[in-house]
């Protein structure tokens, strides 16, 4: 066994680096894009409507210690709630920014007053629309009221009651596009509440309308049950969905999400529950999903290498881009979960094809030192993901191969045993019912 | 005394013509008698031989235990009935198996009046065989005998009756005292699998209220199981009594906390967890359970070491499973090693172990003979089991009881001809 390294030594190291760490020195020495800091402005410009001020928000409460970047947010944010009409939404994003950016981003109480007198009116001018329609019993205005008064509270930022209108325009559709409609519009008042369970149920409601949907619509529908996926943290069943999403999505759903966080939800969700040959056919040979990887290459990157096994880029690209992904309003809770289970993908992958490994070269494949690796490699062999033992000494992993023989005749003694437990237990019992049951008999009689 | 003295020449001369049942009739009569004259029997005891009028013999002696007897008379009495349960007569003595039992447990209460628990434990074993009609059968005396092994230590005989299987019981109470006598004397041996299987017995049993002797041998049960399997899991089987499934885990919360610490297989975290409730371990008597639950811990975490590593230094080892130094983890590997718990060679010129697998290739001739043997007692009990149904399926109380359930149904849902046979 030892004579065999020897001789074939050189060979060897060179597979063994080629799987790992060569073969990647020209694309290592190209700048990985997005390792620098998130252009805000670029991210914003990909979104509309409320999703970019959440957004805005969300990235100012997470960079709270870099102060240039929380500013830049909080200004964008100041300038579009400025369009809007959402007066409570404003009021808390002056006290974030709590005069940091000069009097032109203060406290604009005449705007607020302005709104708020304007949405009061507007509100009453709705409600005896909708008066007038209810006494006259016209089906198709009743929805028409309350869609505009859905329209109205979630413009106002009150989510609660826009929900619960959209959803009382359901009794007045008469038509399957306005259920269609209503499901959009509940699915997006609920995205915002981060209310995914109702989510996933409109989506599902809306792909059961009886007429064909546009390719738009099944696209926005394929992102919204993605997220829903994303959240409940079936990443397998979120990965599917993105993949499915049509290229047809373009920018028509910046209201939720961007077609690049298509590409990067999918590609993170795949990366961390396809195997191989899924990864190929679903992701890699997908073309219409490379519409979307197109847009974000660094994703398309570690996809790549992931797939022709080279982990230390990939790993380098997950490095990269994971403090903007923290910045993700959506993703941020999951990334850790998904990074681990990539990098546990990886280990997996990597010691698959091998007899044995060698910690010294896999450790430096992944850029890691050995004692961490072993205890990486330890965990995933408790867990049973990886058949192998570990040769703590020698610092090598050999391939464990059970032995089909002795594991069945083990399981067979096994099984046996627990057989004759079972049916004594089992006939003690059945005479101990019997015995009462006897009991009872006697005393009736 | 007349009356006794007539009785006394009657059992002599029934016994020695061989007619026992009419002896047994004459003596059915007798026992007001014999109860008032009780303090005055016990010499009329050695005019009878044991062997040849154990029916007769065991009247009298029944009515001498009846009554309220003081401490030095029942140091008197300890020897002669343990003499009459040696040398007694099967046949006679089964024809009056109540005062049997009864003799036996005044024996019983006596030997543990005077703390001498080991006397009754042969006599006891002796009774119980005698009485028994089958091995299968359990008498009221199987559990006074494992409560006398228990006391005088003698875990060696107690294992002797725990090794039949049992399936008839006339008393369900007898059934959980013997089960969690025998699980704690299995514990005692640590004979772990055998223990579970006893105290499940307990827990599972069918109860319609919640009983003492059910909760203490969950606790047990908890207890033994992280020791055997290094887990445990609260759902109990769905076969369980309702009562059982409710109640069980309220009364035993510390148990389950420690399982549940157990579950991290942290060994700071478990002793916390035994700290924090030593004194209730302490009052059930669990405590050295307990501790042995604590090594317990260290032994399964070196054995999965076994599985992750072929080779791991000593040090390494102490390490990971929290011991504090190289030579105690030595200590452990080899006892575990010695114990046939893991197959490993230590190195101790480099502090190196290196786990091996399993030696065990299944060729061996004791093998073969195992299994073939496994496969025999199987076959048996499959019998038995066919047997059983058919039993039940004809047992007229059965029938009654599923005739009247099925009227509730349409007649046409139990047709279970074919319809072709219909023609």
């Amino acid at each position: 066994m030892e004579g065999d390294d020897e001789t074939s030594g050189p060979m060897i190291d060179d597979e063994i680096y080629a799987n790992g760490v060569g073969g990647d020195d020209e694309k290592r020495s190209r700048p990985i894009i997005s390792s620098e800091q998130l252009d805000v402005e670029a991210y914003a410009s990909l979104y509309s409507g409320r999703t970019k001020i959440m957004r805005l928000i969300f990235i100012a409460n997470k960079s709270k210690s870099n102060q240039a970047m929380e500013l830049e947010a909080l200004r964008m944010a100041y300038d579009e709630i400025k369009k809007g009409e959402n007066t409570q939404l404003f009021r808390d994003v002056v006290q974030m920014i709590g005069g940091r950016l000069g009097p032109d981003y203060a406290m604009d109480l005449a705007w607020c007053e302005m709104v708020d007198r304007r949405a009061d009116q507007k509100k009453e001018k709705l409600e005896n629309e909708l008066n007038a329609y209810r006494t006259n019993l016209i089906k198709e205005s009743i929805r028409m009221g309350y869609n505009d008064f859905g329209d109205f509270y979630y413009a106002h930022g009150q989510l609660g009651d826009a929900f619960k209108n959209y959803v009382r325009t359901r009794d007045y559709c008469t038509t399957a596009k306005h259920i269609v409609h209503m499901c959009m519009s509940s699915i997006l008042v609920s995205i915002e509440m981060s209310q995914f369970a109702h989510v996933s149920s409109y989506v599902s409601k809306a792909e059961q309308s009886p007429e064909a949907l546009d390719p738009v619509t099944v696209a926005k529908l394929r992102c919204a049950a993605g997220l829903a996926h994303l959240e409940a943290k079936k990443y397998k069943l979120a990965a599917r969905k993105f993949l499915e999403t049509g290229h047809e999505l373009g920018n028509h759903y910046n209201e939720v999400i961007a077609p690049q966080d298509v590409a990067t939800y999918g590609g993170l969700c795949a990366l961390a529950s396809f195997d191989r040959m899924e990864l190929k056919n679903k992701v890699i040979d997908n073309l219409n999903f490379r519409n979307f990887l197109e847009l974000v290459p660094e994703v398309r990157e570690l996809i790549n290498d992931f797939y022709s096994s080279h982990y230390a880029s990939c790993l380098d690209y997950l490095g990269n881009l994971k403090a903007n992904l923290l910045l993700d309003i959506h993703l941020h809770d999951h990334l850790e979960t998904l990074y681990g289970q990539i990098r546990h993908k990886a280990l997996i992958q990597y010691t698959h094809p091998f007899v044995s490994v060698d910690l010294h070269m896999m450790a430096s494949a992944f850029k890691t030192d050995v004692s961490g690796l072993e205890k990486e490699l330890e965990a995933l062999i408790t867990d049973n993901q990886v058949q192998a033992r570990i040769d703590s000494h020698n610092k090598i992993l050999y391939a464990r191969h059970a032995d089909q023989r002795n594991a069945t005749f083990q399981r067979v003694l096994q099984t046996g045993d627990e057989f004759d437990r079972d049916v004594k237990s089992m006939l003690l019992r059945v005479n101990l019912i019997k015995h009462e049951y006897n009991l009872k008999g006697s005393r009736k009689s | 005394m007349d009356a006794v003295q007539a009785l006394v020449a009657n059992i002599q001369g029934l016994s020695s013509a061989g007619d026992i049942s009419h002896l047994h009739v004459v003596l059915k009569q007798a026992p007001d008698s014999l109860y008032a004259e009780s303090t005055r029997l016990l010499p009329v005891l050695d005019q009878l031989d044991p062997s040849k009028h154990s029916l007769g013999y065991l009247y009298i002696l029944e009515a001498c235990t009846s009554g309220s007897i003081s401490k030095e008379q029942g140091s008197a009495l300890v020897l002669p009935i343990a003499t009459f349960i040696n040398s007694c007569d099967t046949e006679q003595i089964r024809l009056a198996p109540d005062k049997f039992l009864s003799v036996c447990k005044r024996f019983k209460d006596q030997v543990m009046v005077l703390e001498e628990p080991l006397r009754g434990v042969a006599p006891m074993l002796t009774a119980i065989r005698k009485i028994q009609t089958s091995s299968e059968h359990l008498t009221s005396l199987h559990p006074e005998f494992l409560l006398l092994c228990l006391l005088s230590k003698c875990y060696k005989a107690g294992l002797s009756i725990l090794g039949d299987d049992i399936f008839e019981v006339d008393q369900p109470r007898d059934l959980f005292l013997y089960c969690y006598y025998g699980g704690m004397i299995c514990i005692g041996q640590k004979r772990f699998q055998k223990a579970l299987e006893l105290l499940h017995n307990v827990v599972t049993a069918p109860m319609t209220v919640i009983n003492a002797i059910a909760v203490e041998a969950y606790k047990k049960y908890i207890l033994a199981s992280l020791i055997h399997h290094g887990q445990f899991s609260t759902s109990l089987p769905k076969y369980t009594s309702s009562v059982a499934q409710r109640n069980l885990k309220n009364f035993c919360q510390p148990y389950i906390e420690l399982a549940n610490s157990y579950s991290t297989g942290k060994i700071e975290e478990l002793e916390t967890c035994v700290q924090k409730y030593k004194e209730k371990f302490e009052n059930d008597n669990n405590l050295g359970l307990v501790k042995q639950v604590i090594s317990s811990m260290y032994k399964r975490n070196i054995q999965r070491l076994t599985q992750t590593y072929l080779t791991l230094s000593l040090q390494d080892i102490a390490n990971s499973v929290q011991l504090n130094s190289a030579k105690e983890a030595e200590m452990h590997v080899l006892q575990m090693i010695q114990d046939g718990e893991i197959f490993a060679t230590i190195n101790q010129k480099d502090g190196m172990v290196r786990f091996l697998e399993d030696p065990e290739q299944y060729k061996t001739c004791q093998m073969i003979e195992h299994i073939d043997s496994s496969i025999q007692r199987i076959m048996a009990l499959s019998r038995k089991l066919t047997a059983m149904d058919e039993n039940i399926s004809s047992d007229a109380l059965f029938l009654g009881k599923v005739g009247r359930e099925r009227q509730r149904f349409d007649f046409d849902d139990f047709d279970t001809v074919p319809q072709k046979f219909n023609i």
